[in-house]
């Protein structure tokens, strides 16, 4: 185990060293200390290798993560794991706006609440809340699986493709073009699967409700346009 | 003798005027506004309302061919480990595959490295066609992130933060179903056939100090080796530089309304942003009340089509200046040899730009596999080459009857101006006259 404490060492030199792992590395566990709200902690790193980081972060944490499982025991500030590429993102307590942003594969578990935008423009990341999630989540989502275990804010899934969104709570309003479907049993497998991969157990993928693309604003209609 | 009186020859109406009354005539029929490509087509203060004085008594002129006239330019020395030089201050704008053929996007690669200069992505991505022919690639950073990933951002030799861009400043991008290929849809993580109309605004920053955090994120992913430029549109150019400028940028791209799109409203186009001309010295004064001129690097563009007008630019303060419709021009976009195709989608070369419709004769703006053949990238990317290149001579020709040995050394006072919107636009004086309207009056 490497422990870099970051009250002594400067975040460039941090990064630096991550990023130096590649596949095979030895040093394949790492915890960070003192992270004191920092911007950009383990941003690019790319190898399989685990990071914890023990306390709160500040924007963009795992920014762009390849391969890594990167856990936070503390809250993230906006964007977390934005851009993601693959690997593992866990957030122990709350994560700020824009979390798991434009992500495009790997798996973020939130433990607590997301705020507004969780999931905005997603392109293939799974992201799963065990709280609630804020205002305009899942806007423009394009591809990937949003799982709310609690409840969502207004204007969900607004101008949605083809992302799959879960909520076992309320929904406060959907967005444009975003509707209720139909849960069937490819979903109930998916998501089923997903709980388990955040080791979300006791909840059955009966009690949610599926959202996605009602696909009427997929091409231009002027008679759509008080949808916008 | 019986009198007849005379008639009235018809009038046709100034305000509702033939283009005007067939617009109303389209959307009525239609539904749907007017979306093109290109930038302004509408008259507005230009480079052509500025002259150079040129050398005489009280100037020193430089011999032509013979006395040596620099144009190279280094961008990127603020903060990046690996600043970028290029042989030639004209640079080529993002333009993405997507918008654009494969084919278009190599040839635009080739000719940028023969001239030594570089070539940008747009909203789409980098493919591996452009990476391969660019030996100086910017890899543009935006709104949608369509494409983005860490390895290519790694791959680039700097990074460009779009925040938006002179034909549609407060826009996003606009890709119709046409375009959207089995290889742009994949690319894009999109439907194929859609309507795609990516965001406005970036989805993880907001303001100038949360962009400042996420140029921070990228130097960490990136090392801090790559020159991060900032692009906006030409609104409010003096406290847009001044922004970008604290936000962290090592270079600010300012886009004029002129400047072109793939795809946008033309309502967008002709009547949202400022033409370049009015954008240059503002975004000059916020560099120089920051102590920032020469240090962060501005890039000017919208509309500039020859030497003369780059050298205006770089006089008015611009480090470089950056083509993207003139580059597709040299490539073939609009050749009167194609009119008789032109005339088939009822429009005429010179006019064509309806580009988001991907018919392009030419094969530039088009995904039709058939189309995208006719350009051949290596004939293209010459022809990029030669204009590049005239271009560059045209530059040291003025530079040095201005008596400059560097085209860096162009200023505001080899200027005048032939009107008086331009002479306040450009801040220099009316041509005979010592008088720069507005001056004093605390313009920005």
């Amino acid at each position: 185990m490497r422990t870099i404490d970051l009250a002594t060492t400067p975040l460039r030199a941090l990064n630096e060293d991550l990023h130096r792992q590649k596949d095979g590395a030895n040093e394949a566990k790492w915890e960070v200390l003192n992270p004191r709200g920092a911007h950009a902690v383990a941003a690019g790193v790319d190898a399989p290798i685990s990071v914890d980081v023990k306390g709160s972060v500040g924007y963009y944490c795992a920014g762009m993560n390849k391969k890594a499982a990167i856990t936070v025991h503390g809250s993230a500030g906006p964007g977390v794991a934005e851009n993601m590429m693959s690997g593992k993102v866990v957030i122990k307590g709350d994560a700020s706006q824009y979390a798991g942003a434009t992500g495009r594969g790997g798996l973020l578990v939130i433990e607590g609440n997301a705020s507004s935008r969780c999931g905005i423009s997603m392109k293939g990341i799974d992201i799963i809340v065990k709280g609630n999630i804020g205002h305009m989540s899942a806007f423009m989502a394009q591809s990937g699986s949003l799982v709310v275990l609690g409840d969502a804010g207004d204007a969900l899934g607004d101008s949605i493709y083809e992302a799959k969104l879960f909520v076992r709570g309320k929904v406060k309003s959907l967005g444009a073009d975003c509707i209720e479907k139909e849960m069937r049993p490819e979903h109930h497998e998916a998501l089923g699967k997903l709980l388990e991969q955040a080791g979300f157990t006791g909840v059955k993928s009966s009690e949610f409700k599926r959202y996605g693309s009602a696909r009427k604003l997929y091409n231009f209609n002027i008679d759509n346009a008080d949808a916008y | 003798m019986t009198y007849h009186n005379p008639p009235t020859t018809p009038r046709k109406s100034w305000t509702f005027d033939d283009y005007t009354l067939s617009e109303i005539r389209r959307a009525a029929a239609t539904g749907i506004y007017d979306i093109r490509g290109g930038g302004a087509k509408r008259r507005v203060p230009h480079f052509d309302d500025l002259l150079f004085l040129g050398a005489s008594i009280s100037r020193y002129a430089l011999e032509g061919y013979r006395e040596k006239c620099s144009t190279s330019v280094t961008l990127g020395t603020r903060f990046a480990k690996k600043p970028i030089e290029l042989k030639i201050p004209i640079t080529i704008a993002g333009m993405s595959f997507g918008a654009l053929s494969a084919q278009a996007k190599e040839a635009l690669g080739r000719g940028a490295t023969i001239a030594g200069t570089s070539t940008t992505t747009g909203d789409g991505g980098m493919t591996p066609e452009e990476r391969g022919q660019s030996q100086t690639l910017v890899y543009q950073y935006l709104p949608s992130r369509y494409g983005m990933n860490p390895d290519d951002l790694r791959k680039a030799d700097a990074i460009e933060v779009v925040v938006g861009q002179g034909a549609k400043p407060g826009g996003g991008g606009m890709l119709l179903g046409q375009k959207i290929s089995d290889r742009v849809a994949e690319m894009r993580n999109l439907p194929k056939g859609i309507d795609q109309r990516s965001a406005c605004r970036h989805p993880d920053w907001t303001g100038p100090d949360d962009l400042e955090i996420k140029l921070l994120e990228i130097r960490e992913i990136t090392n801090w080796e790559k020159p991060i430029y900032i692009k906006v549109g030409g609104t409010r150019p003096y406290y847009d530089t001044a922004l970008a400028v604290k936000a962290g940028a090592d270079v600010i791209v300012l886009d004029g309304m002129q400047g072109g799109t793939a795809a946008t409203q033309e309502v967008f186009i002709e009547n949202v942003g400022l033409p370049t001309l009015a954008c240059i010295r503002p975004a000059v004064q916020a560099l120089q009340d920051l102590g920032m001129h020469r240090k962060v690097q501005l890039i000017v563009s919208g509309g500039i089509r020859t030497g003369a007008d780059a050298a205006k630019a770089l006089a008015l303060g611009a480090d470089a200046v950056s083509i993207g419709m003139a580059a597709m021009a040299a490539l073939g976009d609009n050749d009167p040899s194609l009119n008789e195709e032109y005339a088939k989608l009822h429009t005429a070369a010179g006019s064509y730009d309806d580009w988001h419709e991907g018919r392009d004769p030419a094969g530039i703006t088009t995904q039709d596999p058939e189309l995208s053949k006719r350009l051949d990238p290596v004939k293209a990317g010459r022809r990029l080459a030669n204009y590049l290149k005239v271009m560059t001579l045209e530059i040291q020709t003025v530079a040095r009857a201005a008596g400059h040995n560097n085209i860096h050394n162009l200023e505001p006072e080899d200027l005048c101006a032939l009107t008086l919107e331009a002479a306040a636009m450009a801040r220099v004086p009316l041509a005979g006259t010592n008088w720069i309207p507005g001056q004093g009056q605390g313009g920005l």
